[in-house]
């Protein structure tokens, strides 16, 4: 691949250059930043070999991890500091940190790239910041343990679902305003437009389920069942949610019970169970999608899962208690 | 003190509204259009005279424990109720010490069939689900561990929110068989709820393999450690106690009441970890843990409540937010409607245990994975791993389906 065989070639050459080339090799290679809530670190891997390039430190409880458009920044929230650490993903440093308020569990970027929204888990609230300046434009209450947050591609819905609440609230861009409330299963995590908008998949990891929303109607329109053979009910615990592209095929990670289920995303028929690492979290495609990623809170590694054969291919150790993955190209 | 009698006004307005909520609101209280329906849930308790002194200054008992639980459970059913057209009332209703439940009931429920969470002890919740006055009433008990009413004395108007005696005693001897320290000691205090503890320890020695290679009982009163020599004589009475001819890996304390069990640790005649109803315990909640979304809940009660959330806290908090699941998500309203609910396949409360929380059909006891404690650490989760079950691992907790003595009427 040519990251390494870039790396390779720097070896050869004086100190100087090779430090240039690294940073050349993270501008063009892929990279997979991800959170280990524990360690208060991102751990830096390389999208080819898989080595880790850096462990970053970040303030405490790093859990809710994205890139910026440009991929110039990774942006990771950390729940416990009351704030978002900045990542250069060329020096592979903190460069900035943004207030958030208390505990920001998740964060998503608005389709113009000039607001972060953060799901504030403590206090049943969204705050609404401003990229360039870090000020607050707005905080709009929603449901107790608000998590996963949904942007709808024409930038007019923001979709959160409070955990403890069980809901998913729509929020009207323009006015700020939760249009909506959609009871979904119990203790939602993530919420997801599918790739064509129709509709949007909020999984609960106590109900075990993922309720499939139609966003005009804020009607939950089909719930999908997992069932494991040998496996007890009460582990199945769907969290990270990942649309391929084309929008047929859906991953949801499973919790306690250590597999990711490859889903039918037109007829929700579950086809597989993939075995992978222990209480798999989020999930993150690699930039060809070819390759899925799994963060494994319980076994501290990222699973790497073929998307065309449906497979692991082989799992790689990470910090703690790893919690979402962010893929740089 | 606890003694905090009902205003008239909450008394005049309890149980008024039920009869009005019908299946009919359903459908706009779904989509939260209409002005918000009221649901009350009635909170009963009695002033029972307080524990006396406790062997620690660091336990304390909170007027409001139970009490702050519900509230803050009300206070967040209420929020999902903003978005869904529904407001939940917590009606308190506090009997004095030596009241007559089943006269106070006749008092009280007027009205019809009621929500009640019952924050009671074990002789009074019986008098209370017997009452003619309840009858059609469902009862959420928040409060009790006592087997007798989930075996022989359990009630059909009855669900038991926190766990059984003898899920307690499992727990732990799932841990311990986990450790290998199959070898006990039970010593066992005076109290008949001690007698049943002890009785749980055998039968679970007897379910995973481990021995009881002493028995002993202990109805000596300590006294307190606040007198000058207090520490003198506890170091002395404790090893006496403690000392037996066979060799042990732990000594399994049964002590409901609190009596001498805190004093046994480090005080044994061997160097014995201590475990039961003291030492390492068996718990619903403490306010330790944090696992699972516990740390969001005990920040918000801390909030709320200006102390640490109780076990009895989380029991009440808990028996409110499954009467608010039953009205919100199974859409149901009448006591009878709920109870079907609470005790279909439908029905499913998170309780931060990482899996969903249901009711056994055959005594009506929540299936719950059981924290193993001590006081400043969760030091885990029963039940523990490899301990099967062709059902729900959970059910190796308790009187399972096929030892049940419970025959509810249906």
């Amino acid at each position: 691949m040519p990251t390494r065989a870039m790396t390779g070639r720097c070896t050869a050459l004086l100190v100087f250059a090779v430090v240039l080339c690294s940073f050349a090799a993270g501008a063009h290679g892929s990279e997979l930043f991800v959170s280990n809530e524990v360690d208060d670190t991102v751990t830096v891997l390389d999208g080819d070999s898989y080595k880790v390039i850096a462990t970053i430190p970040t303030d405490q409880r790093p859990r809710g991890i994205i890139e910026t458009a440009d991929h110039r920044t990774v942006l990771v929230c950390d729940g416990d500091s009351s704030n978002i650490d900045v990542i250069d993903t060329k020096t592979l440093k903190v460069v900035r940190k943004i207030n958030t308020g208390p505990d920001p569990e998740t964060l998503a970027m608005s389709v113009s790239g000039d607001r972060i929204y953060v799901s504030n888990e403590n206090n049943a609230l969204v705050t609404v910041i401003d990229f360039a300046t870090g000020k607050w434009i707005t905080q709009i209450p929603v449901g107790i343990e608000p998590e996963g947050l949904a942007v709808r591609r024409d930038g007019r819905t923001v979709v959160v679902v409070s955990e403890e609440t069980s809901m998913a609230h729509f929020i009207d861009t323009g006015t700020w305003k939760v249009v909506a409330n959609v009871l979904v299963d119990t203790r939602p995590r993530v919420v997801v437009y599918t790739p064509d908008q129709r509709y949007l998949w909020a999984s609960s990891e106590v109900g075990g389920t993922v309720s499939v929303i139609d966003p005009g109607s804020h009607q939950v329109v089909h719930v999908i069942n997992f069932d494991i053979p040998g496996v007890d009910q009460q582990y199945i615990g769907p969290v990270g949610v990942q649309f391929t592209p084309d929008g047929r095929t859906a991953f949801v990670a499973l919790g306690r019970s250590n597999r990711v289920a490859v889903v039918n995303a037109r007829s929700y028929d579950v086809e597989r169970y993939i075995l992978v690492g222990q209480r798999p979290w989020q999930l993150a495609f690699s930039p060809d999608r070819s390759k899925l990623y799994v963060a494994n809170g319980l076994t501290n590694d990222v699973t790497i899962i073929d998307v065309s054969s449906q497979k692991a291919v082989k799992s790689v150790p990470v910090g703690r208690l790893p919690w979402g993955i962010a893929v740089v190209p | 003190m606890m003694a905090r009698r009902a205003t008239p006004v909450s008394r005049l307005l309890a149980l008024v509204l039920l009869a009005g909520v019908s299946k009919s609101f359903m459908a706009t209280a779904a989509t939260g259009s209409a002005a918000p329906h009221s649901f009350p849930i009635v909170y009963l308790r009695k002033a029972y005279p307080g524990p006396g002194i406790m062997p620690s200054l660091l336990e304390t008992s909170p007027a409001d424990e139970g009490l702050a639980g519900a509230e803050d459970g009300t206070a967040e059913i209420n929020t999902t109720g903003k978005f869904l057209g529904w407001n939940f009332k917590l009606y308190v209703e506090t009997l004095p010490a030596g009241a007559d439940v089943a006269e106070e009931a006749r008092r009280l429920f007027t009205r019809g069939p009621a929500v009640i969470v019952a924050d009671l002890r074990a002789p009074d919740l019986l008098q209370l689900a017997d009452a003619q006055a309840v009858k059609g009433s469902l009862i959420l008990d928040m409060r009790t561990t006592d087997d007798s009413l989930r075996q022989q004395q359990c009630r059909a108007n009855v669900f038991h929110v926190l766990p059984s005696q003898a899920m307690r005693a499992d727990a732990l001897a799932q841990f311990l068989v986990e450790k290998r320290w199959t070898r006990w000691f039970l010593l066992q205090g005076p109290t008949p709820a001690d007698a049943v503890y002890a009785a749980d320890v055998r039968r679970s020695a007897g379910r995973y393999g481990a021995r009881i290679v002493a028995a002993r009982s202990y109805d000596y009163n300590p006294g307190s450690r606040r007198s000058d020599t207090g520490y003198q004589q506890i170091q002395t009475q404790m090893p006496l106690a403690t000392q037996v001819g066979s060799d042990y890996d732990v000594l399994f304390v049964a002590d409901e009441t609190d009596l001498f069990g805190d004093y046994l640790p480090y005080n044994t005649f061997d160097a014995r970890p201590v475990v039961g109803t003291q030492g390492l315990i068996a718990a619903a909640w403490t306010p330790a843990f944090q696992s699972y979304s516990a740390l969001q809940m005990q920040h918000r009660f801390n909030e709320f409540a200006h102390r640490q959330m109780t076990e009895r806290d989380y029991g009440g908090w808990l028996a409110v937010s499954i009467v608010g699941d039953a009205v919100m998500r199974g859409r149901t309203v009448s006591p009878a409607g709920i109870r079907a609910y609470l005790r279909s396949d439908r029905f499913l409360i998170a309780g931060f245990k990482g899996q969903g929380l249901t009711f056994r059909a055959w005594d009506q006891q929540l299936r719950q994975p059981v924290l193993i404690a001590q006081p400043l650490m969760v030091i885990s989760m029963s039940p523990q791993s490899g301990f099967l079950h062709p059902g729900n691992t959970t059910d190796t907790l308790g009187f399972d389906q096929p030892e049940t003595q419970c025959r509810l009427a249906q």
